[in-house]
């Protein structure tokens, strides 16, 4: 088989439906009703160096919010339709530590993919995952240690939480689909490169939970699908 | 032999006495000098310990030449001379050195107590201002009861450190609750009695800060407090001084002593914060 003829059959293998097929996408915005929780303002005093790192305290981020009623950290994804997928990408995922704050507050990835928590403070963190599906951990990281390595075999949604400051709250999503999104800040989400078929879209919110639409896709097509979820005022 | 041994038991005593008399180590070099006192009660502590470091330093170089004299007397015993005792025997000695210590025993307790009682035994003033102090692994927590003056319920089950909800509240259905200012500092105002109410969420913490002589221990259950006033303007250390922990080490805050015109705004600041 000559180089070419490889290629081509990689091609078809890896993107084989879509290719042949076209491939449809779902896109959307996510969006509250009501009046959300004032985010609380945290207080840091207790830890100078990360207290310092930001001009204005930062806030709670359980509803995070954009111009005209559009919710941040949404993850959009698909939970049923979409055919098994293999290996879960090389390429590793980061979760940093910066400021006693986690970024990005809300990390998606793939069961059995590389994720690695950075610190980059000046002070000892000890990062502990919540999981009850996956196995519970929790390891120290003093400042200068190099990036823990690790990852999760099992789709769940987990929160995260730093044992020495109490205020530190993150999430995992972990998910079996590479087809997810998290909203950003004008609460947009796209989920490209979809073969045709009728799929379960879910929307988590931390906070607010889960709701799920159902869509179908025929061809190189653009479904919307918006969310809508309720606010909750405390 | 036994003479020179005298000689050096005299020699350490005195030279071990001697810096400590002196006072050479006291704020100099290594500083283990006590902090200023920013309490109103500290100075009775401070003076119950420099009383017992007199009696106890004295009882010590008491004992150290009464010890080198013995040595001294009886060194160079001869093998066929008899063993001399103390007359009465060693009954009397005992019996001698029971009484006198827990007699200096005693007296620290009854003298000390008072020092210790004005803190423990005795009511803060009526209109002292309430802040409840709550310790958890590995943090302190303080609320005040905002405008309304009155703290609102506590909730072990809504607790939600991701939420900034430390204490429990349900301010979608406790009015009181609404208003209460929760802090990462003890802000209080100087020359004001502060009476803390003291509460742990899991294990035994404590509340240590040397300026204020204050050591009090926080134990799950059970309702401690304390009350202080502390007289000057500053920021102080809190920390915990009971093993809590992973992050024991790391378990501190800070005591805020503001003027009343800058704990007003404070307060103006935390309100807006809510």
């Amino acid at each position: 088989m000559s180089r070419n003829h490889l290629l081509a059959a990689l091609l078809v293998t890896v993107a084989g439906p879509a290719w042949l097929f076209g491939a449809g996408t779902v896109s959307g915005k996510v969006t509250y009703t009501g009046t959300p929780a004032k985010q609380k303002t945290i207080d840091m005093s207790k830890e100078p160096s990360c207290a310092k790192q930001h001009a204005t305290p930062i806030t709670t981020e359980t509803v995070v919010t954009g111009p005209s009623n559009v919710l941040e950290n949404v993850v959009v994804y698909i939970s049923a339709g979409a055919a098994d997928e293999s290996s879960a990408p090389a390429q590793a995922v980061t979760f940093t530590q910066k400021g006693c704050q986690y970024i990005p507050h809300v990390l998606a990835m793939r069961t059995g993919q590389e994720l690695k928590v950075v610190n980059d403070d000046q002070t000892s963190h000890n990062i502990h995952p919540l999981a009850k599906v996956n196995h519970e951990w929790n390891k120290s990281q003093p400042p200068g240690t190099p990036p823990l390595s690790e990852k999760f075999e099992k789709e769940e949604f987990i929160p995260v939480k730093c044992n020495v400051h109490p205020w530190m709250r993150g999430y995992f999503a972990v998910l079996k689909t590479s087809h997810y999104a998290i909203t950003a800040d004008n609460g947009d989400f796209s989920l490209p490169n979809l073969p045709p078929g009728k799929y379960t879209i879910t929307a988590w919110q931390e906070d607010y939970g889960t709701q799920t639409q159902d869509v179908t896709i025929s061809g190189s097509e653009t479904k919307t699908v918006d969310f809508t979820f309720k606010a909750k005022p405390y | 032999m036994g003479k020179l041994f005298a000689v050096i038991l005299v020699v350490i005593a005195l030279a071990s006495a001697i810096p400590i008399v002196t006072h050479t180590w006291y704020g100099s070099g290594i500083n283990l000098a006590p902090p200023p006192d920013i309490s109103t009660h500290g100075y009775a502590i401070d003076k119950q310990l420099s009383e017992t470091m007199v009696e106890a330093g004295l009882s010590f170089l008491a004992a150290q030449l009464l010890l080198a004299f013995f040595v001294w007397k009886f060194a160079g015993r001869r093998d066929d001379q008899p063993i001399k005792t103390f007359p009465g025997g060693a009954k009397v000695v005992v019996i001698a050195a029971l009484v006198l210590v827990g007699t200096e025993i005693l007296a620290l307790g009854v003298f000390g107590q008072k020092a210790w009682a004005n803190v423990y035994f005795m009511p803060s003033a009526p209109d002292a201002m309430q802040i409840q102090a709550q310790a958890g692994q590995f943090a302190f927590y303080f609320r005040y009861p905002g405008v309304d003056g009155k703290f609102g319920v506590l909730h072990p089950d809504k607790i939600d450190e991701g939420n900034s909800n430390f204490f429990g509240l349900d301010p979608a259905n406790d009015m009181e609750s609404r208003d209460d200012i929760v802090s990462g500092e003890l802000a209080v105002p100087v020359n004001r009695e502060v009476l803390l109410l003291m509460h742990a969420k899991d294990v035994g913490h404590s509340f240590y800060v040397r300026e204020l002589r204050i050591q009090q221990d926080f134990v799950p259950g059970l309702d401690l407090s304390v009350h202080f006033t502390a007289t000057k303007v500053g920021k102080y250390e809190i920390v915990c001084t009971q093993l809590c922990g992973l992050g024991h080490y790391n378990m501190k805050a800070y005591l805020n002593v503001l003027s009343q015109e800058d704990f007003d705004s404070w307060m103006k600041q935390k309100v807006s914060e809510q």
